[in-house]
């Protein structure tokens, strides 16, 4: 039975009738299958939720330890059974802990491959390539304009604003789960061994990083600094919202800089207000979108969030079917994780 | 071309004035001519190429890349130069970029054939940065948040002068500007621009308000209709005392003139309007407003005949169509929609110029007869044009008109009266005693427009905009009941403030229906109340009008969409 009979969207998101569960429900519902941590997609109050390990301690550190009734922990490579449909999960190097779901019933194979990315990530392992029939992919940077610099180079950007602007204090604007985490990361494998200083709203996930043995080195709350006028020259990371925030009149001298795969484009750094845009992206960018359908190589793809047009419009000149699911409530532009 | 871009990377990136000034000083200070030179041009928008423009790049973009994915990728970036930067498939770096001056200079003497050629090569040994600063030179409008206006402030402030100053020489210099920057630096004499026909920086009203009219005062205030066309000066000098490298005008044909027309900001556009310029001689400035006027050629004879019995009338009374001071003969002036078919037209036909024959409405003269008459008051200069009228004779140049009123109350009705003439957009109000300032002085020349009309439109189809808007749905198609069904009048992307784009943006993306390539579609909800200054008739589009200058007033979030307004009601405000 072809997928399109069984798979269907809703206002809740994708589900899987044979199977009886949704994928990255936007509501709470009795079976949630969720691929990574990031708030649009996985949601607080479901009956019973399956994901990583990491995903469910993610999740547990937003909502609460009871953030569902039943929280079954996943290991990768692992499969589950719901009725007659085989659901496995593997990686798809996003972020921490993040998987997409192959789904396997009437003799067909569906992966949902959830957010990704190809480039390397030092906090989750690589993509895998998952070969399948259907393959449901998101389109956050669905463009041909969209090609991601090495994050190397974006990170030498930073450090060359600090020497030329010593006396500023560099608030970096990175999204809480796994954007801050990789910048920090990225400065330390630069060479970067100061303090880093943090906005309160990034303190308990990258707590729950260091407990999962990722190492960030010394990190230190901007509420824990007396005299803020030490920050002067220093590297502080708070949520995008906090820059145009009060919380951040009372540093020194702010030069604003947002990491994002947005800032790609000159008018989104404007409208952020970022003095320096780096782009630093979770997300697969044009070239690598193209590469991963090469390389899975599906009958179909199946587009769910993002700019959905050029990349159904792009698969279709490479020899596939494609449609868009237009999910709704994947809102990748406001909630983050790109 | 490294040190330019990098420039321009700066100041998009950097708010706030002036640290764009700071950064725009550090510049000039540091990079040598002619590349500085060319750099002010560009950011001044003074740079122009003949086969490096808008469409020679989008040409080449869509016989490099997908057309239908440049298509996508505009609609997102909102940005032409910027999407081609991103979008451009070769890449080979580097090390030795040629200077901005070779560049210029390449794009100044390249034949239309190897434009292409040329411009591909450029963005493949580019970055994607450089690449957008490079296509800035060609697309013009740099959006960098820094204006001609500011650049001259720029440059006055480096070199220790007054911005008046740069405002005359500007004009009358040009591109890569070596001589001004070396008379700025203290190293050279002021350029000699005596004889140039350039362009005088024009003097502006403020728009009225309440208190200014409640104000008014008989005798200290002339008061004139505002015409609807366009602002501009006409300078005229006699062709001996023209330098020729420094002449600008383009107007001459072999007669003993040197002539220009500018606009309002100093754009030279004698090429759209040879008949005016062929029929003026003599050694002046005017400032007046360029109309479509239909008795232009008939006039002669009255013109003269005015002569005799001119003079006499200058304190028209209001009421008095008849009296346009000195000049007998009252113009027949058409619609701004009919002035529009002349404008950026490079070489209007015959056809079009006697179907549409331009003529000057003088408001002003800023040098009558080679005497400048900028320090005397607008009484003075008044006197001096209406005795100028009485001794010259020209077909195409009127007196404008002036008005009477004695107190505020009077000033009102003048006010409600006049706009009932729709070829008029309202009062021009100055005082008596003001001398002619370049820029926007306080307090000494005011504008009081027409009200606005307005309708109230329903939302029907909304686009993303560009520049800073890029991303957010800001341009509207919006539409009129005719029976049940909706049809669109006009498109208006102004009017509202940031935070009400945000709304309007939000709304709608949760109450889109569907999609027509970039256009999406929208619920017919939300009412919109249009203000606009004109109807017209148009057979362009299916409801049969169009508006002039629509812009939203209002978002009437609280009014049912089936109490908007319906095409009968619209076509009511039809002029004429």
């Amino acid at each position: 039975m072809h997928p399109s009979t069984w798979l269907k969207t809703d206002d809740t998101g994708l589900y899987c009738e044979p199977g009886e569960f949704y994928i990255d429900p936007m509501n709470e519902v009795a079976t949630a299958l969720v691929t990574h941590g990031h708030a649009d997609h996985a949601r607080a109050g479901h009956h019973r939720v399956y994901a990583s390990p990491e995903t469910l301690a993610i999740m547990q550190t937003r909502y609460g330890e009871d953030m569902a009734t039943h929280q079954h922990a996943v290991a990768i490579g692992e499969s589950i059974n719901f009725n007659d449909v085989k659901a496995t999960f593997y990686p798809a190097g996003h972020i921490l802990g993040s998987t997409q779901i192959l789904i396997e019933y009437a003799g067909y194979r569906v992966v949902v491959s959830g957010d990704y990315k190809r480039r390397h990530d030092p906090t989750c392992p690589p993509f895998k390539v998952v070969p399948c029939d259907v393959l449901i992919t998101e389109a956050t940077f669905g463009l041909p304009v969209f090609k991601h610099p090495p994050i190397e180079h974006e990170i030498e950007k930073l450090l060359h604003s600090l020497r030329v602007f010593p006396e500023r204090c560099h608030l970096v604007g990175a999204y809480a789960l796994g954007k801050c985490q990789r910048v920090i990361l990225a400065l330390r494998e630069a060479g970067y061994a100061k303090p880093i200083y943090l906005h309160g709203a990034q303190l308990k996930l990258c707590d729950l990083y260091k407990q999962l043995g990722i190492d960030l080195g010394e990190l230190i709350p901007v509420s824990e600094v007396a005299d803020k006028k030490t920050l002067a020259g220093e590297i502080v990371i708070a949520p995008p919202s906090a820059l145009a925030d009060r919380w951040s009149r009372s540093l020194p001298n702010v030069r604003p800089v947002v990491a994002s795969g947005w800032m790609q484009i000159r008018a989104r750094a404007k409208q952020k207000n970022a003095e320096l845009p780096l782009i630093i992206s979770d997300h697969c960018d044009w070239p690598e979108l193209l590469q991963t359908i090469e390389e899975v190589n599906p009958k179909e793809v199946w587009v769910t969030h993002g700019r959905e047009d050029a990349l159904m419009y792009q698969a279709e000149k490479m020899g596939f079917k494609a449609k868009a699911l237009s999910l709704v409530g994947y809102d990748e532009e406001e909630q983050g994780g790109d | 071309m490294d040190a330019f871009s990098h420039l321009l990377e700066q100041l998009y990136f950097t708010s706030g004035n002036k640290a764009k000034a700071q950064l725009i000083a550090d510049y000039i200070a540091n990079t040598p001519d002619p590349d500085r030179g060319w750099a002010i041009a560009a950011m001044a928008g003074t740079l122009r190429f003949e086969f490096f423009k808008r469409n020679t790049v989008k040409k080449l973009i869509t016989e490099h890349t997908d057309p239908a994915l440049f298509a996508m990728s505009y609609d997102y970036v909102g940005e032409v130069s910027e999407t081609v930067a991103h979008l451009w498939p070769y890449s080979e770096p580097s090390d030795s970029l040629p200077t901005l001056t070779e560049v210029v200079q390449t794009f100044a003497s390249v034949s239309k054939q190897k434009v292409s050629e040329t411009l591909a090569h450029y963005l493949t040994i580019m970055t994607p940065a450089q690449r957008w600063a490079l296509l800035k030179l060609g697309t013009r409008g740099l959006r960098i948040g820094v204006s001609a206006r500011s650049i001259k402030q720029i440059l006055a402030d480096y070199g220790n002068k007054d911005i008046k100053e740069i405002e005359t020489l500007w004009h009358a210099v040009t591109p890569p500007y070596v001589d001004m920057l070396s008379y700025l630096e203290g190293k050279a004499d002021k350029p000699d621009i005596e004889n140039a026909v350039t362009f005088h920086p024009v003097m502006l009203s403020h728009p009225i308000e309440d208190s200014d009219i409640n104000a008014f005062t008989k005798d200290t205030w002339q008061i004139e209709n505002k015409y609807d066309g366009i602002r501009v000066q006409l300078v005229v000098k006699p062709n001996n005392a023209v330098d020729d490298k420094t002449q600008k005008g383009s107007g001459s044909d072999g007669d003993e003139s040197e002539k220009a027309l500018f606009s309002r900001t100093g754009d030279d556009i004698s090429h759209s309007f040879p008949d005016l310029l062929e029929s003026v001689s003599g050694n002046m400035v005017l400032d007046g407003e360029l109309l479509v006027i239909h008795n232009v050629e008939h006039s002669n004879g009255l013109a003269k005949d005015s002569v005799k019995k001119g003079g006499s009338n200058v304190k028209a009374q209001s009421d008095d169509k008849g009296a346009f001071a000195s000049s007998a003969t009252q113009p027949d002036v058409d619609t701004f929609n009919a002035l529009q078919q002349r404008l950026n037209k490079k070489k209007p036909s015959k056809a079009l110029q006697s179907s549409a024959p331009v003529g000057l409405i003088v408001y002003d003269a800023l040098v009558l007869d080679g005497e400048d008459l900028t320090d005397k008051t607008l009484k003075a200069r008044r006197n001096a044009l209406e005795e100028w009228f009485q001794k010259t004779s020209n077909s195409r140049l009127f007196l404008s008109e002036t008005l009477n009123a004695t107190s505020p109350q009077t000033l009102r009705q003048l006010h409600t009266q006049v706009c009932q003439n729709r070829a008029v957009e309202g009062l021009m109000i100055k005082r008596l005693d003001s001398h002619y300032v370049p820029g926007r002085p306080k307090g000494q020349w005011f504008k009081w427009k027409r009200d606005p009309l307005v309708v109230d439109a329903v939302m029907m189809y909304a686009q993303r905009g560009h520049g800073k808007r890029s991303s957010f749905y800001s341009d509207y198609t919006f539409g009129v009941w005719e029976d049940s069904q909706l049809l669109p009048i006009g498109k208006a992307y102004s009017g509202f403030t940031d935070e009400e784009l945000k709304k309007l943006d939000n709304w709608v993306r949760r109450n889109a229906v569907g999609r027509f390539g970039p256009v999406r579609e929208v619920k017919k909800e939300l009412v919109l109340e249009v203000a606009f200054d004109a109807v017209h008739p148009s057979s362009r589009h299916k409801s049969g009008v169009a508006l002039r200058f629509p812009r939203i007033h209002r978002i009437r979030w609280d009014k049912p969409a089936s109490e908007a307004d319906t095409l009968a009601n619209v076509k009511a405000l039809i002029e004429g």
